[in-house]
């Protein structure tokens, strides 16, 4: 039971895939440009993520080792399939906003990362539990990297204004650049965090 | 001409992989450290992005788009099927299709070239592995084909350029990296948050090419 608590929650600071191991950079830089779209993508990354974790970890055994990869990855590509489709029919304006980043899910390091590194070693149970508390952290970072650079950007958080209508809003955050600095910021950030609370390691 | 040289300019310049599309990411803060590798890295980079543009376009085009020139359909008909050419549409399954023609890709350059080119393999070979989980090679697929519909020659050009973009931003950040080495930087900003954001300053010059017109 212990250890099923940890992995639903080391992924949201400890062992956060964006900020701490660096996975996942291109979805999270490339659809943080509101807090809305954040959102969409982190939870069609988290249902790939917990449902591949859940297949893989039921399947491990009959999976010969040497080709594994190849499966793993044919997996991951139907249920990005599932949610491109899903999301392209009842979320067409989020669907159009993420792009070619929703079929991307596919090469999304963190996925076959979490597959390889601990669906394929562990139980069901524990594996679900990771893949929800990855892909929390996931959607925790997009989510509020998204609400950064949507404040400072357009002054808006999730559409909804809150600096006011003097406020003039710094369009280079919502560009390209600003995606790196925030990202930046936010690593060097959750460093100071990690190392106040003394969980670095 | 004129056309191809707007795709390959726009895709090593104003639409930067890296820099504006944000593909390619991770073995662009991965293997920046240092520029012989970068050099290394950015030559898979590509090669490999150049036949994926081919392939993929190959895939999409006759066996997975509908119409008359769809390979299933083309066997179907010589069969004496009467099935009409728009049923054969399998484009929802580009995804997976490509995923695994690009997997196949990569492993097989990688025998192909430890066999006929040993120096090519000891150059590329610790990289191409890794290629395959590169987001860019799938997301030049995806673009040629789904987002930009480009012409064979077209995607084929647009895929060099795209290698092109990618190893000049990667050959930058190695350069600045290097030199990084002897600065000052505050420990909390060493590594990664530093790099981020000398992307981000590299970025920002980039984006004053989006104002090259032709």
């Amino acid at each position: 039971m212990k250890m099923i608590l940890k992995d639903l929650t080391k992924g949201t600071l400890i062992e956060n895939p964006v900020l701490v191991l660096a996975l996942g950079l291109c979805p999270t830089l490339a659809v943080s440009t509101s807090a809305i779209n954040g959102l969409g993508m982190g939870i069609a990354a988290t249902f790939v993520l917990v449902m591949s974790n859940l297949i893989i970890a039921l399947i491990k055994k009959l999976v010969p080792g040497r080709i594994r990869i190849p499966i793993f990855i044919v997996v991951i590509a139907t249920f990005v399939t599932i949610t491109k489709l899903v999301m392209a029919a009842y979320t067409p304006a989020l669907s159009k906003a993420l792009g070619i980043f929703i079929p991307l899910i596919v090469v999304n390091c963190i996925i076959l990362g979490r597959a390889e590194a601990f669906a394929s070693k562990h139980n069901v149970i524990r594996s679900l539990a990771d893949g929800i508390g990855m892909g929390f952290g996931f959607t925790l970072t997009l989510v509020l990297l998204g609400a950064f650079r949507e404040i400072l950007g357009s002054g808006t958080v999730f559409g909804a204004n809150v600096m006011g209508s003097s406020f003039q809003p710094a369009l280079l955050m919502i560009l390209p650049p600003g995606a790196f600095l925030s990202l930046g910021l936010m690593v060097a950030g959750s460093r100071w965090i990690l190392e106040k609370t003394g969980k670095e390691g | 001409m004129a056309n191809l040289l707007v795709i390959a300019i726009g895709a090593i310049l104003i639409n930067n992989f890296v820099l504006s599309r944000f593909l390619g990411l991770c073995p662009f803060v991965g293997v920046s450290k240092k520029t012989e590798t970068a050099i290394g890295m950015g030559m898979a980079v590509i090669f490999v992005m150049t036949l994926a543009s081919a392939v993929t376009w190959v895939i999409w085009t006759y066996f997975l788009s509908p119409g008359t020139s769809n390979i299933f359909w083309i066997i179907a008909n010589a069969l004496g099927s009467d099935t009409p050419a728009a049923a054969f549409d399998l484009r929802y399954l580009e995804t997976i299709a490509f995923i695994l023609v690009i997997a196949s890709l990569v492993q097989f350059v990688e025998l192909v070239l430890q066999k006929t080119s040993p120096a090519l393999y000891e150059a590329l070979g610790i990289f191409l592995p890794l290629i395959t989980t590169n987001c860019a090679i799938l997301g030049v697929a995806e673009l040629n084909t789904m987002s930009l519909g480009y012409s064979f020659l077209e995607a084929l050009v647009h895929g060099i350029a795209a290698g092109l973009g990618f190893t000049l931003a990667l050959l930058m950040m190695s350069g600045i990296r290097e030199k990084l080495e002897f600065a000052p930087v505050p420990k909390l900003m060493k590594g990664l948050p530093i790099a981020f954001i000398i992307s981000g300053l590299m970025s920002m010059a980039f984006l004053g090419f989006s104002g090259l017109k032709f």
